[in-house]
């Protein structure tokens, strides 16, 4: 199945054709989060206040006195998007009850990066999931510091080589395998969560709007291929995102009240050779960590499987008396 | 009408911000502050008031979310100390940079380590520069107060500062004193509600906190220090429509006993009150000394303090802090730079006294004072002391 076939055909009907995210910011070129972020605001339409953390997207699109943004926005700090958003949160709420805004439903979406969320801002986010404001977060994850210039983040994937954890004689780049924070999410027990990649527009959009439709947080881990970081040329930016979701490396799924499905099962997986032969940040690998990395890829996806149709998890169970 | 009662110190400021209305609470569990959060939402909990209380995972996010709740247009307060305040650091200049009237109260306590819950004042005195409008209460009355005239001075349209309003630990949070609160209507009557210039809502979309570079970033400091000296107008306004409804007076300065004064004490919080007593004792015993007590830190009350300081031959300034490796304590090092210029000054001395709850007696006051006397006719060498070191 492709999802993203004849999308020219059926893009005007499928989404909104106002742009929140205007252009004329300084985001790369072929950059995974800029398409990302535009997609995610035509997802959202008007009523949303959006809550960015320090990252790449808040410094190329507000440089004062200009922004990209058309939507209402506002950046703190790196680490607390998620606590910002909390007391817009409240603020929208009890400002609504007491007459002193309309009484209509402004969603607040709170925005960051990989190190802002699964780094430096993961006790905000762990505490804002676990209140239950009624909010979105979604992580644009490009596996490292991109702003401050590649460094290894934990959402950096094994083998990689970043400005603070270099390939080198005696080091194969990040020795460790990448933090889940999805699930890390789904265990927050919030009612949605999904991986999406602006590879697969329409899916990723889907999972805005159904994501905006909860009641309660949730959470949607967004990968961004960032052409710059992962010495790809930028052309390659759309193609990158297609094979880390059809190598098992990035599945697509949503949980939703703790029930797990993959939006796109693109079986038989291919050889994550061919993501990793392509970016620079890997070219150090050796076949044999290759393989290594291809057996845990696997590995990984199998306990995705068994979570998504492997499980009792929703049979009944009887009680004794 | 205000009503005559006897309370816990924390617990009426609670009461006093919770008659100004708060619309977003954003605080963590902090010794000695914690009964302000704790009865602030005893009061939620009640339906006493209409708020959200958001029970924060750390003070970084209590501060975060006061930003965005007072960027959505909702009134924020929260309130902390110590190691709480130290943990919002990175928050509290973004703050005011923001221009979020935010009102949070500080309990004062000492900054570790080592670890220590008791008072000093050390934990303000780090975020001395961060751009608040920052002021100091010496005793219960002028907490509940000083509470509802930060929300009106933070508002104001000339000013959209935070403030943080700086009461000792344990010495006022714990203890009950007889006060005056006022009722709902006479707060009503005196801070509206709040009316802010910009707010995060898709009506009008606007961008907050976006990137300065460096064309821009010297005039963005230039209109922050200015908006804080120029709140000074808006601060002696309310303190005197303060005067007119309530009768009480606040001056940036309180001056006792200074008629005739050679020396004079200068103190900040609750430690002013033991000072009253020891100035008075002393007076009685016909030296010459008188006491000033700084309300008004920030922004810094110079003119008041060239005036009030006009015949004293010798100054002493009490600091709860240490500037380690620096001119003394902050208070002093502030007080005698604002007054280097001046041709007829005086003699400032400093002692850093009452550090980590350390007590603060009468008889401490008579001995420095027989210092300050010595000090009358030889200066003595020395920029500080740190009082009562033990073993010196």
């Amino acid at each position: 199945m492709n999802i993203v076939e004849n999308f020219d055909l059926y893009a005007p009907k499928l989404t909104d054709k106002k742009e929140y995210f205007s252009p004329g910011h300084r985001a790369c070129q072929g950059c995974g989060e800029a398409l990302a972020i535009r997609l995610m605001c035509k997802a959202l339409g008007k009523d949303t206040i959006i809550v960015n953390a320090t990252g790449c997207m808040e410094v190329v699109s507000t440089m004062y006195p200009t922004t990209a943004w058309e939507l209402p926005w506002i950046h703190v700090a790196f680490p607390n998007s998620a606590s910002v958003g909390a007391g817009v949160e409240a603020a929208l709420k009890v400002l609504r009850r007491k007459g002193k805004i309309d009484d209509r439903d402004v969603k607040t979406v709170c925005i960051g990066g990989d190190g802002g969320t699964f780094d430096i801002g993961l006790q905000a986010l762990s505490g804002t999931m676990e209140r239950g404001h009624d909010l979105l977060y979604v992580c644009f994850d490009n596996e490292a510091y991109m702003n401050t210039g590649i460094q290894r983040s934990g959402a950096t994937p094994f083998g990689a080589s970043t400005t603070t954890n270099p390939a080198g004689s005696a080091s194969i780049g990040k020795n460790q395998w990448k933090k889940n924070v999805a699930e890390i999410m789904v265990a927050h027990n919030v009612p949605y969560v999904a991986t999406a990649c602006p590879s697969y527009p329409v899916d990723f959009m889907n999972k805005v709007k159904k994501a905006r439709e909860f009641k309660g947080p949730s959470f949607i881990h967004c990968m961004s291929v960032c052409p710059t970081g992962w010495r790809i040329p930028s052309a390659e930016c759309i193609k990158m995102g297609r094979l880390a979701v059809e190598s098992g490396v990035f599945p697509l799924y949503e949980v939703e009240n703790g029930r797990y499905r993959f939006t796109y099962r693109p079986e038989p997986l291919r050889p994550v050779e061919q993501y990793i032969k392509k970016q620079g940040r890997f070219r150090h690998l050796t076949p044999e960590t290759i393989e290594s990395v291809q057996k845990r890829v696997i590995l990984e996806y199998k306990k995705l499987v068994d979570r998504v149709d492997g499980l009792h998890s929703w049979d009944e169970l009887e009680l004794a008396d | 009408m205000s009503k005559r009662i006897g309370m816990e110190i924390a617990l009426a400021a609670a009461e006093a911000v919770a008659l100004c209305r708060p619309e977003v609470i954003a605080a963590y569990p902090i010794t000695p502050n914690t009964h302000i959060p704790e009865h602030l939402s005893d009061i939620v909990a009640d339906g006493r008031l209409d708020a959200e209380f958001i029970c924060v995972e750390s003070e970084h996010t209590a501060l975060s979310a006061c930003c965005g709740a007072s960027g959505a247009g909702a009134r924020a307060f929260t309130a902390t100390s110590s190691q709480g305040l130290a943990y919002m650091t990175e928050i509290v200049p973004i703050a005011s940079a923001m221009r979020l009237p935010i009102v949070m109260i500080i309990g004062n306590r000492a900054l570790s380590g080592p670890i220590n819950i008791w008072n000093d004042q050390s934990d303000v005195m780090y975020q001395r520069d961060a751009g608040w409008i920052s002021m100091f209460a010496n005793n219960g009355q002028e907490v509940i107060d000083m509470a509802i005239q930060s929300f009106k001075i933070a508002e104001h349209r000339d000013v959209l500062l935070p403030v943080n309003l700086n009461l000792d630990g344990f010495q006022l949070t714990h203890v009950v004193e007889p006060m005056e609160m006022p009722d709902q209507a006479e707060v009503d009557s005196f801070l509206p509600s709040f009316k802010p210039l910009a707010t995060l809502h898709p009506d009008k979309a606007v961008s907050m906190g976006t990137l300065g570079l460096p064309d821009i970033f010297n005039e963005a400091m230039e209109a922050k220090d200015e908006v804080l000296k120029n709140s000074r107008k808006v601060i002696l306004d309310v303190w005197k429509e303060w005067k007119q409804k309530f009768g009480r007076t606040y001056e940036p300065i309180e001056a006792c006993k200074m008629k005739g004064a050679e020396i004079a004490f200068l103190s900040m919080g609750s430690m002013g009150e033991t000072a009253e007593v020891a100035v008075d004792e002393l007076r009685k015993q016909g030296v010459p000394v008188g006491l000033l007590k700084l309300r008004l830190w920030r922004p810094f009350p110079f003119q008041e303090l060239k005036k009030a300081v006009k015949g004293v031959k010798v100054l002493v300034v009490l600091d709860r802090a240490v500037s380690f490796g620096g001119p003394g304590g902050p208070a002093f090092s502030e007080v005698r730079s604002a007054l280097y210029n001046e041709p007829d000054k005086p003699f400032v001395m400093n002692e850093i006294i009452g550090l980590g709850g350390r007590d603060v007696r009468v008889e401490d006051f008579v001995k420095i004072i027989e210092k300050a006397q010595k000090a009358l006719k030889t200066k003595p060498k020395e920029d500080y002391e740190i009082y009562g070191v033990r073993g010196s």
